[in-house]
Order: C-alpha cells, then structure tokens, then sequence
C-alpha cells in the first residue's frame, strides 16, 4: 500500500511538485538562517569574548561588583599561584590575565611640552613571552595598519584613528598618565610600535594596547591583575559548561565574606551578554515556528486545490471499501513523504548556501557604523549539527499540518456526497 | 441454493432535501434478485437507477424501508461495516471509468487486493487472470492515458471482477463507449456471469446493454414500472 502510494506521488507531478518546492524553500530557509543566526551571534559573542568578557572572567568579587568603572583598585593579587590552579583545575580553558584600564594619553612635541592629548581605553594583555595566543585571539597582525606589533618592552599599539587625533608616528614616545592600582598618580612612557584598525567605533576611538609586564610596571601592579579570562580550548562558546564550570570554581575559591576572594563569571553572566546568550538559543525555535506556520499555510491551500482534483480517486477508493479513516491516514503518510523529500532537498541546499557564506562571509562594515557593542565587520554562517536536522521539523510539520487541514474536507463530506461529484 | 436471494428490497423510499422541501427520489421499491442474476434497471433520466443502486452498494442509506443485501441491512450498517461490505463482495463499474490515472494497469486492477490483504504472489495470480478475462495481458504496464475508451472500461471490469465479488454493479458502463466496444464490453461481462457466476445490476438506458440482459427492471418516478423475466 505505501508503495502504492508512493509511486503515485512520485509519478503524478501535480500532486508531488508544488509541495515539495515549497517545503525545501522553506526548510532551506530554516536551516540556512539558523547556521546564519548563529554565525552571526556566535561571532558577535566571540568577538565581545576575545575584548572583553573571555568565555569565562575571574575577578575580585568587589571588582566584578564594579565592573564598568575597570577598578583596578580591587584587583587580584598573588596571580601566579592563582594561574597554577587554574591551569591544573580547570585545563579546559586557556587562562589570559588581562588588565584593563583608563587614562591620559600625552604627545609631547620636541622642546618635551604637550603637543595633544585624549582619553585612552588600554588593554595590558601577554604579547611578548613566546607562544602567547593573545595576538592572535585578537587578530592583531591583520589589524596593523603601520608598523609591527610591540617585540620588546616599553613598545605599545594605538588604533589608527587615535594617532592620527594624537598626530603621532611611529616610533615617537607617548605618556600614559593615569593611576596606580593604589591610588597614586602613574605616568610612564612608551614607544609607539604601531596602529591598528579594529573596524569597530568603539574601539577605534582611543584604545592602546601593550605588554601586560608594561603595564603591571606602570600600574603599579606587581603580581596582580584586574581579569583572568578564560577561554574554551576547543573553540566557541558553551554556555551551559561556562555556567557549570563557573560553579564549580566559584564553589571552592569564592566566598561571600571577602570581597577580595576570586569569583568567576560565565560571559553569559557579564552586563547585557545574558539576554543576547539567550536571544542566540531560541533563535532555531522561532524560526522553526514561523516557517511551519507559513508553510502549512500555503500547503494548506496548494492541498485544497489538490484534493479537489483528487475527489474521484477517493471516491472510487471508497467504492471499493476503503475506509474514510485509512483514505486520510494514506494522505497524510504521503504528505510524510513529501515532508521529508522536501526537506532532504531543502536541507542539502540551505546547508550549501550556508556553507558558502561560512566560507566567503557577508561584509556589513557599512550598515554597522556608529554602532557601540562589539560586532564581527563580516558575517559568516556558522553550520552546527542541528543544522542536518532542524529542517526536518517544520518541513514535514507543515506538509502534515497542510494535509490535515485541506483532507478534513474529504473527511467531513458524506461518502455520497463524494460520489455525486464522481459522477459531474 | 440455485436462486437464492443476495438482494431483497422492501418499501424503499428516499427522499433529498431540496431548498425548503424534499425531493422523493424513490417512492415505494419493492425487489430482489437471486444469485447469479444479469438484471438491469431501466428506465428514463431522473427515474431513480443511480439512486437505486447506490443504496443496495452501501455507498447511500434508505429513507424509509428495508434493504437487505447479501444478508446485510443497509440502513444499520456502520460506516467500516458498509466499508468491508463494498471490500469483501461488491464490484462497482462506472461510465467514466475511473482508473487511477498514474497507476499502471497492473496497479490498477491489484488496488482491491491491497486492500484485502492478499499475499503478493496470491496478487499476481489474480491480477493476472483478470486480465485475462478482459483480454488486457500485454497492457499490463500501460498507464490509462495511453489507453483507448474500451480498454480502460476493460480495466474497470477487470478491477471490479477481480476479487470475485458476489454482486458488480454497473451505472452506464457503456455511455462512453461506440457500439463494438460496447458490445465487446458486454459479452465479457455475460461470459463472466457464466463463469463465475457473479450477478449484475445494471443502471442504463442504452438499447445495447438492454438486449442482453436477461431481466429488465422498469422504473418510472422512483417506482418499479414493469419488471420483465427473459427466459431462453
Ligand atoms: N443527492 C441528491 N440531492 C438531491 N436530489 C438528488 C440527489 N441525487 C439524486 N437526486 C435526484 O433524484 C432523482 C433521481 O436521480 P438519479 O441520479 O437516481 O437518476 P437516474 O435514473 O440515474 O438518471 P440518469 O439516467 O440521468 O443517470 C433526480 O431527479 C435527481 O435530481
Ligand atoms: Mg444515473
């Protein structure tokens, strides 16, 4: 009977075709939006990872308390034992200390008086001590603009645009002046190594990079830092393992009583990241749950038209003593069939569309300028393994949803009635 | 045995709503017809045939009155039991064929078989043979659109007979056919009768269907007019 059946769908065009190209469209559009949503969000989350929250952050409990104002004075202290047991404890993360900080940019002219000046963002992270990854999680090669990124100490990184603001070159001495973790004034020279573009206006505005031991130095900060930040060893983030790892760590190490004690968040735990955590997590259901309704809407109609079509074969099936009851059912394991024909269909060509822009990206530096939060420039498709498999849902949801309601018609209508219209 | 009764019809009446009132489609039949039988009714347009035998195939209920066939009272069956009635023992054929238009010839006569379950090997045997009856062996693979008039009303009676049905009942099997066809058709189905002992019930109005049956059943306004035994 399922042959039966099958052979029918198969070789009347009229009943198979129009069905099955709308269940691909729309489960090569399901599944394609999903490796695309979740590229891009998971883009946007790494990106807000490797600048600022790590997959995981340990802090001062009163630090993390405090975060936006970067209060160095709340620091970590004693890091080198601290680094220890992460590294031992929790070996599926790579451990990056990072201070961040505010400040004065000064550029002196010849005779030693200021030239300019602005407000900088500064980032102290490991670059010089061989095999860092930090240069590379931040892509810093392919941002210079000039120059080279700092070999030796006392060298630092401007973005591009705040040295043109500054009007500084290469290789000219720049102060930064700004206060050490115990409160006292710091000001220390540095030597500008490059310039860096970020593509990112927040960034691009005023942000110095250098060697964490510069900054320890100039900041005060021996043995400390303001972060540790953690990240995932086998790549993007997990939010369920951050959140449990961070328990497990917070478990152990902090304590509610002194607001010196380390504490770890997850990024999904750090300001607004929660909400667009989540937002990236429900995204496949709503996008599921849109294409079913739409296309149990036109399978719907293209259903009706069909079965009005179909009136003398399930009339002549009734005549010889086939039940309503199986005649529906019988459609509705065609519409089964057609769901997954479609969405095999649809699957294979979402997933190459989607392979494509993971490979090639989409650049949407121009529609994201002004924008504050921290957003990749290119948008690239991520495919993830549901994405061989979310298409599957709404693809035969809608075809069966679509059959049941047009074939309730058929159901309905008394068995003579049916015949009447065999007759016309 | 010989002439034992597969339909007995007493005081039938069905009437149709129509706009306010009703419309009395059959008025008062009083019939039946013995195994074997190769009856018809006639009788002009509008008189009632394809009511008539609409009912006694379970595919529509009396109004009024009894209608008993092969020992089932149509107006008390359930839904599935009318179903399995139809499945187990009655042949439909009708004037406009209707053959699954994408199903092979094959396929088409092996439908009711499906349905009852039979074994593939037992299908072929039977398709086969049905075929034969026809005359449709080398066809098997053809699909209706390639068929002409009378080969695919050839396939109805092949798929109608092909599960040995105690009753065919045929409406206008040959409205759509010329007359060899027609005549081609209904030697078939006498031969069948003879063999196989099936009865039919005709519906028709067609004076070539007439001279072969060997009862005619007169209806006129929902009435049996005349009901005329031709014995040879
Ligand atoms: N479902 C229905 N609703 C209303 N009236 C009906 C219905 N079915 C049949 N009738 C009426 O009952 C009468 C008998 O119809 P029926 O189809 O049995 O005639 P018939 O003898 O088969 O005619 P024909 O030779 O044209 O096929 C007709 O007047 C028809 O209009
Ligand atoms: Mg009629």
């Amino acid at each position: 009977m399922i042959k039966f059946l099958f052979k029918g769908l198969i070789r009347d065009k009229s009943r198979s075709r129009l069905p099955i190209i709308v269940v691909a469209v729309g489960v090569m559009l399901t599944v394609f939006l999903h490796a695309y949503i979740v590229g891009f969000m998971g883009d946007t989350i790494e990106t807000n990872a490797r600048f600022s929250t790590g997959h995981v952050k340990v802090m001062t409990r009163s630090y993390s308390d405090n975060m936006q104002q970067i209060p160095n004075d709340l620091a970590i202290t004693g890091i080198s034992s601290l680094l220890n047991d992460l590294d031992r404890e929790f070996p599926g993360f790579e451990w990056s200390p990072r201070i961040q900080f505010g400040g004065l940019v000064d550029a002196p002219d010849e005779t030693g008086e200021t030239k300019s000046q602005g407000p900088a963002l500064g980032f102290g992270m490991d670059l010089l001590s061989g095999g860092s990854r930090e240069p590379e999680r931040l892509n810093l090669q392919k941002s210079l603009v000039r120059g080279k990124l700092p070999d030796s100490p006392g060298e630092i990184l401007l973005s591009e645009t705040f040295s043109r603001k500054l009007k500084v070159n290469l290789g000219e001495r720049v102060t930064l002046i700004s206060s050490t973790m115990f409160g006292g004034m710091a000001i220390h020279n540095f030597v500008i190594a490059g310039t860096l573009l970020f593509g990112q206006e927040g960034l691009d505005r005023g942000t110095i990079i250098a060697d964490i031991e510069d900054v320890r130095m100039a900041l005060d900060m021996k043995d400390a830092t303001g972060e540790i930040l953690g990240f995932f060893r086998d790549g993007f983030y997990n939010d369920d393992l951050a959140l449990s790892e961070a328990d497990r760590f917070n478990a152990s190490y902090s304590s509610v009583s002194d607001e010196f004690a380390p504490i770890m968040k997850s990024l999904s735990r750090q300001g607004g990241m929660g909400t667009y955590v989540n937002l990236a997590k429900g995204w496949s259901t709503y996008i599921s749950l849109i294409f079913i309704f739409a296309m149990s809407l036109v399978l719907w109609n293209a259903g009706l038209l069909g079965g009005l079509r179909r009136y003398g074969e399930v009339g002549i099936r009734l005549a010889m003593g086939e039940e309503k009851g199986h005649v529906y059912r019988s459609m509705i394991i065609e519409s089964v069939m057609i769901g997954i024909i479609g969405s095999v269909f649809g699957t294979i060509l979402g997933l190459s569309f989607a392979w494509l822009v993971q490979e090639y990206g989409i650049n949407i530096s121009g529609m994201m300028q002004g924008s504050a939060m921290l957003m990749p420039e290119v948008i690239r498709a991520r495919i993830t393994p549901p994405d061989f498999y979310i298409g599957f849902l709404p693809g035969i949801a809608a075809t069966v949803i679509g059959t049941m309601l047009s074939g309730i018609g058929i159901y309905k209508r008394q068995t003579a009635r049916l015949f009447k219209e065999l007759e016309a | 045995m010989e002439n034992s009764q597969i339909i007995r019809i007493e005081s039938l009446v069905k009437r149709f709503p129509m706009g306010k009132g009703e419309f009395t489609a059959l008025n008062g039949i009083k019939l039946s017809l013995g195994q074997g039988e190769f009856a018809g009714l006639i009788g002009p347009s509008g008189s009632g045939k394809t009511t008539l035998l609409n009912i006694i195939g379970s595919l529509d209920v009396p109004t009024e009155g009894s209608v008993t066939v092969l020992g089932r009272s149509i107006g008390a069956l359930s839904a599935g039991e009318a179903a399995r009635l139809r499945k187990e023992s009655l042949g439909f054929i009708f004037q406009s064929y209707n053959l699954f238009a994408v199903h092979t010839v094959y396929e088409n006569v092996e439908f009711p078989l499906l349905l009852l379950k039979y074994s593939a090997t037992e299908r072929k045997k039977m398709v086969t043979d049905a075929l034969d009856w026809v005359g449709l062996n080398d066809k098997i693979k053809s699909k209706p659109p390639q068929l002409s008039g009378g080969e695919c009303q050839r396939v109805a009676i092949a798929r109608a007979m092909v599960k040995k049905p105690s009753l065919v009942l045929a409406d206008e099997p040959t409205a759509n056919l010329d007359a060899a066809n027609s005549h081609n058709i209904l030697k078939t189905m006498v031969s069948l009768n003879r063999e196989l002992k099936t009865s039919f019930l005709f519906a028709t109005h067609d004076d070539k269907v007439i001279s072969y049956l060997r009862r005619k059943i007169f209806l006129l306004d929902g009435r049996v007019d005349n009901d005329v035994i031709i014995s040879n």
